[in-house]
């Protein structure tokens, strides 16, 4: 009898986590705003694991309270398996796993896709990293100042995507946006990319996620979402203020790297290896 | 004295590497305990500098895993065990195994420098170059531990496959040996392809720093990512350098104190521990979801890292099954094992979003990474050793440690880690970075990390009640009747406690019949 609790118990797991699964439909629409894509894998992930986490705890908690030592000399009573049992216990197990680590493994993949390709209408920054600021590069020398504070600030339009650029003067580290739910090192020689959608105006944290050093923990900074006219006309305030346009493919603050890897396009990974 | 400095016994080896790695766990833990209290308020706390704060954060996890975790698992564990399971006299090269016991405890001494040298190394336990080749530390002692180590740990392993595979008693054949030894020859086999790897990337760095090369230089041709890439080809295989001796201990311990064999033994050990081995060593790139590799690596090993949750689910299955119509008797090394299913579950299940690129964009470098791998090797590995401790002390001392401390200890442990980790893990969804000297871009974490602290501290007296069970029962517990659990492994039938030279007052050999979990009506064919 017991022998038969446990067995169907077991195999719960298997429906029990495909229900939980199909309660949280994957984001569809939302296509170019992974913010939102991760939220909601999250939102997914937490009901699937959930269940597996409350099956498998049950089930230890039932293990162990049921089969408590009842005599000094008694002895444990484990069915022996045959051959056949032996497998099925091997078998339906690794079946069960595999098709859930199959069915997370194509939704990450989805999102993923959704990570790393950059929008053609992205707005592109370059970023400089060091220790231990950040610096913001609109093109044709229109630079982010710092804010009262000395703090490194990132303007961006309100609505469009903005992708950055990064490269690194000196060791690695890592731009992270905890609320776009997005973070890529940087490093030097190499550029690497990230990308993200502002959709609401306001402030949100930048921060450093890779350790870089004493002032590691003091790397942060805003972003600052602006609406998408008041971000244009400062970019053209201070573009007119700027002396003439450095010629625009020259690249001026290159880093000093493998040039293969310098100006790729805007859609490309920059990560070559 | 001279007897154990130059002792050539494994079980005097064991013993000295339990010594070392247990020192080596207090000054970390200490040092867990400042990180903890300089945290515990924004702004500077207990100290004003963060240079202090990193050298502690480098010291806790270097020590801890490089000098308590892997020799308390494959020097103590496995040294005193080994042997004895197998039914042989000693290891195959015993005088080696006394050099590679003393080599560790060089690279202790070393590793403790850091307390006393101007310039202690601020790399962390990964040792990132530009940062390791720049940084005003003294990065050399961070080197020359690791090649210690290395050098110590490579040595053990050619000396314990040799054992098993030449040693075993008359009769024993490879479906007999205790889950432990299985477990112990996965991570010795990780150890011999990978340290060297490791060992490679740290020499690298030495010669960049000091010989002025540029393997990682990019500015010379160099590259960066190299080293990230050579280190964690040897650094993620060593958590399962970790988890499996772990889990092999817990499962000598569920199996005797429950009387029931090991649950399909044959699939946890080929499917489980072997299938563990050879996938563990295809999913380094994990760790480099953010770190500007190719996109297409990062997919395959999204792959391989969410496929080797199969077995590891299957060695947990084993754990859980091997409960079943069992006869559990509670003591404090099975309230540890008993744990574990939860410490497991926790870590292991948030492991599955670390394994998605997808998620691991936001994920990785917060306290959510930091917890979960407290919970599934931090935590989980270092009450195994407890347990282990706990379940051969009346072999290793002849006597009994106290069961109402030995439970109370293991009570404060256990409620310490889950309200130290489970709001770091809170925090870490919600962005928290670790590795921050200060969090005054999240204020509103400042609850979560009181708390926190307060577990570290419930913690730090669990560990401190653990560590007075042990001295006070090594000295003054009853003496040990014979097999107090009614095992029926060699260690535990053949030997007097503790064991004399040589193991074994006759040499034991084997039937085709028997097993060390023969409990019920099971003999080695029906396990
Ligand atoms: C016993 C109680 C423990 C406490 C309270 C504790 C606490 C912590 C904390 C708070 C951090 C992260 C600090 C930060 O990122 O700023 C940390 C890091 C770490 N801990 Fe523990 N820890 C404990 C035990 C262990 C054990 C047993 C291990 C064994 C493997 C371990 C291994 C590590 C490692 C590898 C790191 C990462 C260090 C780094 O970032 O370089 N800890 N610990
Ligand atoms: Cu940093
Ligand atoms: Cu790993």
């Amino acid at each position: 009898m017991k022998k038969w609790v446990f067995t169907a118990a077991m195999m719960a797991a298997a429906p029990l986590t495909a229900m939980a699964s199909s309660a949280a439909p994957a984001a569809e629409g939302a296509i170019h705003d992974h913010t939102e894509g991760w939220n909601n894998l999250w939102g997914h992930l937490v009901l699937d694991l959930g269940a597996i986490g409350v099956v498998f705890g049950l089930i230890s908690i039932y293990m162990l309270v049921s089969f408590v030592r009842k005599s000094e000399n008694e002895e444990g009573s484990l069915p022996g398996l045959s051959l056949g049992g032996s497998l099925a216990w091997t078998l339906v197990p690794v079946f069960v796993f595999l098709a859930d680590d199959m069915y997370l493994a194509a939704n990450g993949f989805k999102l993923w896709i959704n990570q790393r390709t950059v929008p053609v209408n992205a707005r592109e920054v370059k970023l400089t990293a060091m220790m231990y600021n950040w610096e913001f590069d609109y093109g044709n020398g229109v630079v982010a100042e710092a804010d009262a504070n000395g703090r490194p600030q990132l303007f961006v339009p309100q609505g469009q995507p903005v992708v950055l650029r990064m490269h690194s003067e000196d060791v690695v580290h890592s731009f992270f946006l905890p609320d776009y739910r997005v973070k890529e090192d940087v490093m030097p020689g190499r550029i690497t990319y990230e990308w993200f959608l502002p959709k609401q105006i306001g402030e949100n944290v930048l921060t450093c996620t890779e350790y870089c050093g004493v002032g590691h923990s003091n790397m942060f900074g805003k972003v600052k979402v602006i609406p998408a006219a008041k971000f244009e006309e400062m970019i053209l305030a201070k573009s007119g203020a700027a002396t003439p346009a450095p010629a625009a493919p020259a690249e001026g603050a290159a880093p000093a790297a493998p040039a293969a890897e310098g100006a790729a396009a805007p859609a490309a990974p920059a990560a070559g290896k | 004295m001279k007897d154990w400095i130059f002792s050539t016994d494994h079980k005097r080896i064991g013993i000295l590497y339990l010594v070392g790695s247990i020192a080596a766990f207090a000054v970390a833990g200490i040092m867990a305990l400042l990180i903890r209290l300089e945290q515990s308020g924004l702004g500077p706390t207990i100290t004003s500098d963060a240079t202090n704060y990193n050298v502690w954060l480098y010291f806790h996890g270097a020590a801890m895993i490089l000098a308590f975790l892997i020799p308390g698992l494959t020097g103590f564990l496995a040294n005193y065990l080994i042997p004895i399971m197998i039914g042989a006299h000693d290891v195959a090269f015993p005088r080696i195994n006394s050099f590679s016991v003393w080599l560790f405890w060089f690279a202790i001494v070393l590793a403790l420098l850091t307390f006393v040298i101007p310039d202690p190394p601020d790399v962390m336990w990964t040792g990132y170059p530009p940062y390791s080749v720049q940084t005003a530390g003294n990065t050399s002692f961070y080197v020359f531990t690791v090649h210690l180590m290395g050098f110590s740990s490579i040595l053990g392993a050619v000396n314990f496959l040799c054992t098993v595979i030449y040693m075993r008693a008359p009769g024993l054949g490879w479906n007999q040996l205790n889950i432990f030894v299985w477990t112990v020859l996965g991570a010795f086999v990780l150890q011999l392809i990978f340290i060297p790897v490791l060992a490679a990337a740290v020499t690298l760095v030495l010669f960049d720093k000091y010989f002025g090369t540029a393997f990682f230089a990019p500015a010379q041709g160099g590259d960066v990512l190299l080293y990230q890439n050579l280190f964690w080809f040897y650094s993620h295989p060593a958590v399962y350098v970790i988890l499996l001796p772990a889990i092999g201990t817990i499962l000598e311990i569920l199996s005797t104190m429950s009387r029931n064999p090991i649950f399909n033994y044959k699939t946890c050990v080929y499917g489980g521990v072997w299938g563990t081995v050879v996938l563990g060593s295809d999913v380094w790139a994990h760790h480099l979801y953010v770190s500007g590799l190719v996109d297409w690596l990062r997919i395959g090993m999204m792959m391989t890292t969410i496929i080797i949750s199969i077995p590891v689910g299957l060695l947990v299955l084993t754990m859980v099954g091997t409960l079943y119509k069992g006869s559990i008797q509670y003591n404090t090394p099975m309230l540890y094992a008993a744990s574990e299913l939860f410490l497991i579950l926790a870590g292991g299940l948030t492991g599955i979003p670390l394994s998605m690129t997808s998620m691991t964009l936001h994920l990785s470098e917060t306290y959510f990474v930091m917890a979960h791998f407290h919970y599934i090797m931090g935590i989980m590995a270092t009450f195994a050793v407890f347990a282990g401790v706990y379940f051969w002390f009346p072999l290793m001392t002849g006597r009994m440690y106290n069961e109402t401390l030995g439970k109370l200890g293991f009570l404060l442990n256990f409620i310490g880690v889950n309200v130290t980790f489970a709001p770091l893990m809170w925090i870490g969804v919600e962005g928290m970075p670790r590795r921050y000297f200060d969090y005054a871009m999240f204020p509103q974490f400042e609850g979560a990390m009181k708390i926190a602290t307060v577990g570290a501290l419930i913690i730090a007296l669990g560990m401190a009640i653990t560590i007075i069970t042990w001295i006070h029962g090594a000295i003054a517990g009853e003496k040990a009747p014979h097999n107090p659990w009614g095992s029926k492994s060699l260690e535990w039938t053949h030997t007097v406690y503790p064991p004399g030279a040589g193991n074994f007052p006759t040499p034991p050999t084997v039937s085709a019949d028997w097993s060390p979990y023969n409990y019920g009506k099971h003999t080695a064919h029906t396990i």
